[in-house]
């Protein structure tokens, strides 16, 4: 008996056969790194799993703990009412920082997109210095930040107080009520590496659009509004779901600006910081997983969500009628 | 003559240019300041000493109060202006009111009084660059920093190897699926990390990799969603004559990625490994969570845990940062032209 050798292979099939011998790398990655510890994890939101001792078996308790007390919590408005108040405390401090950090940002980062377009004198060194920042991200920014932030020793306040004149400045990272602010503050240093991206969205348009605008007598804000922005929006969609998708990840900057504790009183206790602590630092693996399972869901209904509105205020080239 | 000009600004083609190219270079101007004023502080304070930190701590420049000695005594020196005419004294004592009493150093009867508050300190440089020494051994730095270059660079090896090999296989044969499971390669690069993360750490712990530097590097040598697809964007520019060309020349698959495909993608691949490069340079979370002991800490993790400890010494931990941004910057200006294309393809054509 002989084995079949790749000689005896037609063309068709020795070409699959490379294809799959070229892609076994991601094949055996995506089986070991991927789908299987995500089935894992699958299971382990099902257990109690110290890592020490074997998983068991808990059936929805887990997911019980998450969602049980709602209702009382609806009624009552008591937080702890909730069965882990923790959980949803971190999922409200996660959409409270998107909902101030991702409209800055879009709105600072497309500003600036827009300036750096113009075609004025050293346009690639302005381009340079606000790209900068968001190259060096991680524990040396986040430990700048924290001594900026200060509100003794920082440079921010002296600054609001002497040159602005507010008498009161916030203590930012050490108040409760301005964490979150001062974490946006901080992420919107980094708005260049948006920037560049929409930069590039800008220079993708073409000048036609404009010179036909510009014959049809639009004016600057009416070429914005009508040739720019529409011309945009898918960039800008992409940017939106990558920034969603980025603050459930939230993690460097806030474990060092609270030393992984997201005080103070728990007001930057973020949802990747919580799901950390239970994993890492209370070792209930179990839970951990369980909470990385809602996430999951999270982000999948919401890139849904986002995807469907899309076709209402996203504009593709692909949909112009009439042709360009 | 002046609304002349304003009318110009205002009615004319040209003029509107100019007032727009005018507008938007005050304000990247202004922008600019305020995105380097962060940078600046970073420096400066790395080149402070603590008393300087307490004492002066948001001047953007290092210095010290200058200070004169009479008959053996040592005062703070002013700029003082009397009557329209400036001199430089020394203060002997502040007064009730605001007031102070100022002396000439060279002549010390000659002494007035005026307000303090309209008098300024004068100031000598003093630049602390020993703090940079004391800083690389005040903590295992280069320690930290080798652990750090491994992680980085062997995995960025690994991760260019697998992903060329696995670019290659998407886009230049045809194969039954193919097209399904680059579809699903695609999606992982949606996937919180989170949801593999737990199972990753306890099938790392069981095979005694946990505290090592292999959960960081290993990985990387079975191919990264986002760059496989990078990558393979980019091969699919390249033409196929070539390929063809080499098949005719008696040249196999992996001849042909080798000699004519990476040679072309040479803007691709080291695109995609700056990307990994700052990837792996900045990231904290799994070096946090895989790495337990100091000797095994990656720079991230050792400066973080070295201001949990110490954090009163910021010009220490501030000169680390500054030594830790360093490289970054550096590979972006020696980069800067292929690193931009990289963004732009990645966030256009993406």
């Amino acid at each position: 008996m002989r084995l079949p050798s790749i000689r005896n292979l037609s063309l068709a099939q020795r070409e699959s056969l490379a294809a799959y011998a070229f892609i076994t790398p991601w094949i055996i990655g995506f089986l070991v790194f991927t789908i299987g510890p995500m089935l894992a994890s699958l299971y382990f939101s099902f257990t109690k799993y110290n890592i020490i001792d074997p998983p068991q078996w808990v059936g929805l308790a887990n997911y019980a703990r998450v969602f049980s007390g709602i209702p009382e919590f609806l009624r009552t408005g008591d937080m702890r009412q909730l069965g882990d108040p923790l959980f949803w405390k971190s999922l409200q401090v996660t959409i409270y920082f998107a909902s101030l950090a991702l409209p800055l940002n879009l709105l600072f980062s497309f500003a600036l997109a827009i300036l750096l377009n113009q075609k004025v004198p050293g346009v690639n060194i302005w381009r340079t210095i606000f790209f900068l920042p968001s190259i060096i991200a991680g524990v040396a920014v986040a430990l700048l930040w924290i001594r900026i932030l200060n509100p003794r020793m920082g440079i921010l306040n002296p600054f609001l107080q002497n040159v602005l004149g507010i008498q009161n400045p916030p203590g930012w990272l050490q108040d409760p009520n301005w964490a979150i602010p001062a974490l946006v503050l901080m992420s919107l240093w980094g708005v260049g590496g948006s920037m560049i991206i929409y930069l590039a969205g800008l220079q993708g348009i073409p000048t036609d659009l404009y010179d036909a605008a510009k014959v049809d007598g639009a004016n600057i804000f009416q070429r914005f509004w009508h040739v720019t922005l529409p011309m945009m929006t898918p960039v800008l969609f992409y940017n939106l779901v990558l920034g969603m998708i980025g603050t459930f990840q939230y993690f460097t900057e806030v474990y060092v600006a609270t030393s992984g504790s997201g005080g103070p009183q728990r007001a930057t206790l973020f949802y990747n910081l919580y799901l950390y602590q239970n994993a890492f630092r209370y070792f209930d693996m179990g839970y951990a997983s369980t909470m990385a399972w809602i996430l999951f869901v999270i982000i999948l209904l919401l890139t849904a969500l986002i995807f469907r509105s899309s076709a209402m205020w996203v504009y593709y080239e692909g949909q112009l009628r009439g042709g360009k | 003559m002046k609304q002349n000009l304003i009318a110009w600004l205002l009615y004319s083609t040209r003029g509107h240019e100019f007032l727009i190219k005018g507008i938007t270079t005050l304000l990247l101007a202004a922008g600019s300041v305020i995105i380097m004023i962060p940078l600046m502080f970073m420096i400066s304070t790395s080149l402070k000493d603590p008393a300087q930190i307490r004492s002066d701590a948001n001047s953007l420049i290092p210095r010290k109060p200058q200070n004169v000695s009479i008959n053996g005594e040592t005062f703070p020196l002013y700029r003082i202006s009397i009557d329209g005419a400036e001199r430089e004294m020394a203060m002997l004592r502040k007064l009730p009111g605001g007031m102070a009493r100022f002396t000439d150093p060279n002549n010390p009867a000659d002494v007035v009084e005026l307000k303090l508050s309209e008098q300024t300190p004068l100031y000598r440089l003093d630049i602390h660059w020993e703090n940079y020494p004391n800083a690389v051994t005040a903590m295992p730095f280069f320690r930290y920093l080798g652990n750090t270059m491994l992680v980085t660079f062997i995995g960025m090896a690994g991760m260019l190897f697998s992903s060329s090999l696995v670019a290659y296989g998407f886009s230049r044969f045809r194969a039954p699926w193919l097209n399904i499971l680059f579809l699903v390669l695609l999606s992982t690069i949606m996937l919180p990390s989170q949801v593999r993360l737990i199972p990753i750490y306890i099938f790392f712990q069981q095979l005694g990799w946990v505290n090592t530097l292999l959960p960081l590097i290993v990985p990387q040598f079975f191919a990264n969603a986002y760059d496989v697809f990078l990558l393979r964007q980019f091969f699919l520019t390249i033409p196929l004559e070539m390929d063809e060309a080499a098949k005719i020349d008696g040249a196999n698959p992996l001849q042909t990625l080798v000699y004519i495909l990476l040679p072309q993608a040479r803007p691709a691949l080291v695109a995609v490994g700056i990307f990994h490069f700052l990837y792996a340079w900045n990231d904290f979370y799994e070096p946090l969570i895989f790495l337990h002991s100091r000797e095994n800490w990656t720079l991230a993790v050792g400066l973080q845990t070295f201001d949990a400890l110490y954090t009163i010494n910021t010009h220490l931990i501030m000169a680390v940062s500054v030594l830790m941004i360093v490289p970054p910057i550096l590979l972006f200006f020696f980069s800067q032209k292929i690193f931009t294309q990289g963004v732009v393809f990645s966030g256009v054509k993406g």
